[in-house]
């Protein structure tokens, strides 16, 4: 058992004590009109995604006057503007964890899902040639028994701006470990 | 649009698959061994491997918007993901009107949304609210 596993509990004093540190601050490349069609390539697959995400002619006509991206769109994916050394590795455990970005003991758990996802958005859109930065916070730890042991919910609250301030969305995110 | 309270938008339904999963894999530079690998899902507790959560976050944005148009607002969604969108079922996204509000010159709608696999097991239930075109 690791120092942070105690008392049926994988929340450590040190975690607890990070609760609302920043831990992440990530600025994308520009978008390109590419990153935003191959998105949208993937997730309406195999039906053809919808013009507005691919056709400058057609979206320049609409109420958007252009191309812009899904909502749920990620703009940081195959690295940020800080290079590769900013680029969280999944196969590489521990690497996108606040803990190993808030210079906390990782907790001893060995699987992590995507407990879910919360967005708010503002109606800026992100569009080709945007800048995007997003901050991330540790908001939250909760746990609880599951059917794979006691569940470790680990709560993240990132805001995304654009490159005039303007805030795109605020979101959080609930990654379960156990 | 007339929209009222009880009515349940068109779903939005895709096969979830290696095809789907790795696509979305290559634009979310997503290469998790659970999505990738049937012995990784079954070490993580699962049957196999299975789709990304983003990608099902993707379809209740797509359910949305096919809904009420690309003009149409999506003000906020939430989901927690509950069960896993295993290999060869079909995941349906689907949406049921909850509320219908007039605010600041908006209609807002407020539904209840989910994906569901074709078999009918829950696997992301949530909450969104639209703002419709005027």
């Amino acid at each position: 058992m690791s120092e942070t596993e105690v008392a049926g509990t994988w929340i450590s004093d040190e975690m607890r004590a990070s609760v609302g540190g920043e831990y992440a601050q990530r600025t994308s490349f520009p978008i390109s009109a590419s990153d935003i069609r191959k998105w949208a390539q993937a997730v309406y697959y195999p039906q053809p995604p919808p013009p507005l995400y691919w056709d400058e002619a057609y979206a320049a006509k609409t109420s958007h006057g252009g191309i812009v991206a899904p909502e749920d769109f990620n703009p940081f994916a195959w690295m940020t503007a800080a290079g590769p050394a900013d680029v969280p590795d999944a196969t590489a455990p521990g690497s996108t964890f606040p803990e190993h970005n808030l210079g906390v003991e990782l907790p001893a758990t060995t699987n992590m899902l995507n407990g879910g996802i919360e967005c708010s958005y503002t109606g800026v859109r992100m569009r080709p040639g945007d800048v995007i930065t997003a901050v991330t916070c540790l908001t939250e730890y909760t746990e609880r028994p599951g059917r794979l042991g006691l569940m470790l919910f680990t709560t993240t609250e990132s805001r995304w701006t654009n490159q005039e301030g303007q805030l795109v969305k605020t979101q959080r995110d609930i990654l379960i470990r156990y | 649009m007339d929209v009222a309270v009880g009515d349940e938008i068109p779903t939005y339904e895709r096969m979830s698959s290696f095809q789907h999963w790795n696509r979305y894999a290559a634009v979310n530079h997503e290469f998790v061994d659970i999505h990738m690998d049937d012995r990784a899902g079954k070490a993580a507790g699962y049957s196999g491997a299975f789709g990304m959560g983003h990608l099902q976050w993707a379809y209740l944005h797509c359910v949305l918007h096919e809904w009420m148009g690309e003009d149409g607002r999506i003000v906020s969604v939430k989901t927690q993901f509950r069960s896993p969108n295993l290999n060869d079922l079909r995941t349906i996204a689907h949406g049921r009107v909850t509320g219908v509000r007039d605010v600041g010159g908006e209609t807002l709608v407020d539904l209840e949304v989910w994906t569901e696999t074709e078999e009918g097991t829950v696997m992301a239930p949530g909450t969104a609210t639209v703002a419709l075109p005027h």
